[in-house]
């Protein structure tokens, strides 16, 4: 009985997938000026290049003196030994 | 997890990313560096709910994706306001080249819904999955495969298929912004 359930489910799902696959090759031709593969390519282009552009930045001084001043307890009590000017020679550049 | 420094380490290698996604999505680097900003502070305080081995960066996208969301409530009004306007100029101003077009894509970019916006930022230029996707937005993989989709339709349409034949003069232009470093 399982097997036959699963059976059954699993011919239900594959027609379902054919009737979708039908239906979608119908509807393709409708979309006038539809989304072909160089339109497809320029978007995903375009949009990493304006992504890439910020990546390539790095990251700013901000964050790194951030993350260094919240490093821990330890940071912490370095910071506190050392005086909050210290903390800045800790970077080299 | 503690705070080891080589999570420390990979924190920091996330930042360039998670300013990328932050600008991608609030239009404003000022304001896209504060959202960095509050996300390390709010990954930091919470480090000891990081699962060790798991996906730092998507982590990471999640708290800043919903400090987006619940600052962007708070500013919707302002922060259309500043679209309005700044789609208007962008009108006025025809053909300026290759700046033109890519703060064109910007724009339209802008113009899409949030949902729409995130997922296609999130799949097609952070690189993740479309199941570490879901994760950081909290839905279906479903929902983000025709998120993306609608996205795609929806910026071909604002950028190409009006001036469809303005496809022709301007590949090299389009190859030199590919490629342009910073």
């Amino acid at each position: 009985m399982k097997l036959q359930g699963l059976n059954s489910r699993g011919n239900v799902e594959k027609v379902m997938k054919d009737v979708k696959s039908q239906a979608s090759k119908n509807a393709a031709p409708r979309k006038p000026g539809g989304l072909n593969a160089e339109i497809q390519s320029r978007i995903g282009h375009q949009l990493r290049a304006m992504y890439d552009d910020v990546v390539r930045q790095g990251v700013p001084d901000r964050f790194t003196d951030l993350i260094r001043k919240l490093d821990g307890p330890a940071a912490q009590s370095h910071v506190e030994n050392g005086g909050g000017s210290t903390d800045q020679n800790d970077g080299r550049e | 997890m503690p705070l080891t420094d080589s999570l420390r380490d990979d924190i920091l290698a996330a930042v360039p990313s998670l300013r990328a996604f932050a600008i991608s999505l609030s239009g404003n680097s000022d304001r896209a560096d504060d959202l960095v900003q509050e996300t390390l502070l709010r990954a930091l305080a919470n480090i000891d709910s990081f699962q060790p081995g798991s996906n730092l960066p998507a982590w990471l996208f999640t708290i800043l994706r919903n400090l987006f969301r619940s600052d962007y409530r708070k500013r919707r009004r302002e922060v259309e306001d500043a679209e309005g306007n700044y789609a208007k100029t962008l009108k006025t101003h025809p053909s300026q080249g290759a700046h033109l077009e890519f703060e064109e894509f910007r724009a339209a970019l802008e113009k899409l819904p949030q949902d729409q916006r995130e997922a296609l930022i999130l799949v097609g230029a952070s690189g993740f999955s479309y199941e570490d996707a879901a994760a950081i937005c909290g839905c279906a993989v479903g929902t983000i495969k025709s998120r993306v989709n609608r996205a795609r339709s929806k910026l071909a349409a604002l950028l190409y298929v009006e001036g469809a034949e303005d496809f022709g003069p301007d590949e090299t232009v389009r190859a030199v912004i590919g490629g342009s470093g910073g």
